[in-house]
């Protein structure tokens, strides 16, 4: 019972960390149909950014993360613009290619001028301390992810389908000619949620890092757990890619307490039988 | 070029194109036999090649004539080269049986990937490509006692080819057999993509729609096209494994199918001289810049992907193709 509730506890926290990732490269594919697989190249260079600014400078976790956001969506706007922007209509093959390219390419630099050692991003000693909740005692941080995970479903589901940036965003995926023609500017939009996406990412990367640790191969390492995340929730849907995120996150941390030997086996095995059930992912929607 | 221009060009282009296809295959032997002569030292490097070179022309037949985006056709090149590994090691080793066992492997892995990926379309065949060769993977990791795990196999000894020649430790043999492995494997997959079967698969790439509405059934021709991918990736495998000697855990991975799915765009997709020219041009750069400093390389091939897909989106063979024929125009024109 014991071991049954601290796995459960641990596949949550992992989950939510998953999530919080994933869900701007969900939105990226379903929204804006780009297929985006330098996304964790962005979560990394935010776990980066986060470990220079709290580790090296001392500013801090609280700073170091309000810093990976701010520094990734700056270096990601001139990207969009020279090079994603011109792949929006391309074929899927294109966008996987180029997306790759910038992802080997973030890798060699990234081990270019910090070499590849593992980087850490000290905790704050309120976050480091265990918390009781009553039936049993877990590690302030992860509360703290999975705190965020909710914080970040919430906002982002209230984002879309509440607020007139929402509207306009759906109409300019539903038909972006004629949304251009009402006076939407799509290009606007794009560009906007593309930054959303991408600080999600170095949001999730930064607060993840105890769980997917910082280091030059973490882009390739994790994107085919990214990839997998988003086509086994749906594209494009929220609570889709939640319920992904838990899953796939309750059975890989549950095959490695009980089966660590078999590595990836199980969750490799799930991915197979649940795409081939749901092709569209959990809750994609029918195209 | 007047009215029986069209009339003759059509009738031309058949016999041109053969007496095309001829002139490139005898290229590529010459090119083979030009590299067993020029670099005797890297034959092991080169055998090495020409086993990648199978690989990419199999990934080519799914992605560029199917047009399904696949990044786990290393579980084809993987379960051949295991499957003539454990059969070498198990007293198999005459070369030919070899090859064949490692076709079958193949063939029969292509089948199942084929029946699993065939399932889903656009990003979710995509990650069952994925999920596949990383399933195998940790498989072939956990089965230590038929795979060797980690470790990996090694210790193989095939018998001399023929009866006669040993397969020595300069690799001139493995170089030859493996050279003409590829001439054979080229002109069968030349004579493949011409056939009626080849047109229907390039049918589905283009308009899956109209092909089934000319009453073809899209999924038994998919699937026939994995089996003789995987039979091709399969004989690359059990040519690295009779070649090197060794086979492991890095013929099923992640890395070589993204490899490999790099060397056939850089080359050219939908085009069997595009993932010839893609393997050499890659290993070739591979293995002078890699000896400096593995993360300059890694730099080198994502500048050159987003270029490719920026400016050359047709690969090398492409680009070469379109600088022909602007230069053929000039000549034309020039003509009287």
């Amino acid at each position: 019972m014991q071991t049954a509730l601290s796995i459960a506890l641990d596949a949550l926290a992992y989950g939510m960390a998953l999530f919080i990732i994933c869900i701007g490269l969900s939105l990226t594919m379903g929204l804006m149909r780009l297929v985006n697989l330098a996304h964790g190249a962005f979560a990394m260079i935010g776990g980066y950014i986060a470990s220079y600014a709290a580790r090296d400078l001392g500013l801090g976790y609280a700073v170091g993360i309000v810093l990976a956001v701010a520094g990734t969506i700056l270096i990601a706007i001139p990207l969009e613009r020279l090079l994603f922007r011109r792949i929006y209509d391309r074929s899927e093959l294109s966008q996987v290619l180029m997306t790759i390219g910038i992802t080997f390419c973030v890798i060699g630099i990234t081990n270019y001028f910090f070499g590849p050692t593992l980087k850490t991003i000290p905790l704050p000693a309120e976050l480091a301390q265990p918390v009781d909740l009553g039936f049993r005692s877990i590690a302030g941080h992860r509360l703290f992810v999975i705190a965020s995970g909710l914080v970040v479903a919430g906002g982002l589901w209230f984002l879309i389908e509440r607020t007139g940036f929402g509207i306009n965003l759906r109409a300019a995926v539903e038909n972006a000619p004629m949304a251009r023609a009402l006076g939407v500017r799509t290009e606007w939009i794009y560009a906007a949620s593309f930054a959303l996406a991408i600080g999600l990412a170095a949001f999730g990367g930064a607060v993840g890092a105890e769980f997917l640790p910082i280091e030059p191969y973490y882009a390739l390492r994790y994107m085919v757990t990214f990839l997998v995340v988003v086509s086994v929730g749906g594209a494009g849907s929220i609570p889709g890619a939640l319920a992904a995120c838990i899953l796939l996150g309750a059975i890989d941390v549950t095959a490695r307490y009980l089966v660590p030997d078999f590595g990836n086996f199980f969750f490799y095995l799930a991915v197979i039988l649940i795409v081939c059930l749901f092709p569209r992912g959990l809750l994609g929607r029918a195209q | 070029m007047t009215r029986q221009a069209p009339d003759s060009a059509a009738a031309a282009r058949p016999m041109r194109s053969l007496g095309r296809d001829s002139v490139g295959v005898a290229l590529v032997a010459i090119a083979g036999l030009a590299g067993y002569w020029l670099f005797p030292d890297n034959l092991s490097f080169l055998t090495r090649m020409i086993s990648v070179a199978l690989l990419v022309l199999s990934l080519d037949l799914v992605v560029g004539y199917c047009g399904i985006a696949s990044l786990g056709q290393a579980a084809l090149y993987g379960a051949g080269a295991y499957a003539a590994g454990i059969a070498c090691l198990a007293g198999v080793t005459e070369p030919f049986l070899l090859i064949l066992i490692g076709a079958a492997a193949g063939g029969v892995t292509g089948l199942l990937m084929g029946t699993i990926m065939l399932r889903a379309h656009g990003l979710p065949q995509l990650v069952l490509s994925i999920a596949i060769v990383q399933l195998l993977h940790e498989a072939a990791n956990k089965a230590y006692s038929v795979t060797g795990g980690s470790d990996g196999l090694s210790g193989m000894a095939p018998a001399p080819l023929f009866g006669i020649f040993e397969f020595d430790l300069w690799g001139r043999t493995a170089y030859l057999f493996g050279l003409a492995l590829l001439v054979i494997v080229f002109v069968a997959l030349k004579l493949l993509v011409r056939s009626p079967f080849g047109m229907v698969c390039r049918g589905l790439k283009q308009d899956p729609l109209r092909v089934s509405a000319l009453g073809i059934s899209a999924f038994p021709v998919l699937l026939r096209m994995f089996l003789i991918s995987g039979a091709v990736a399969g004989t690359g495998g059990a040519l690295g494994a009779i070649a090197t000697q060794v086979v492991g855990l890095d013929s099923v991975s992640f890395e070589l199918s993204a490899n490999a799915l790099v060397m056939l765009v850089l080359g050219g997709l939908g085009n069997l001289y595009g993932a010839l020219i893609g393997t050499v041009v890659f290993m070739a750069v591979e293995h002078i810049v890699a000896a400096f400093n593995p993360f300059h390389w890694l730099t080198l091939v994502g500048g050159l992907l987003v270029a490719i897909v920026l400016f050359a989106p047709r690969g090398l063979s492409g680009s070469i193709d379109e600088a022909a024929r602007i230069l053929m125009r000039g000549k034309r024109r020039t003509a009287p």
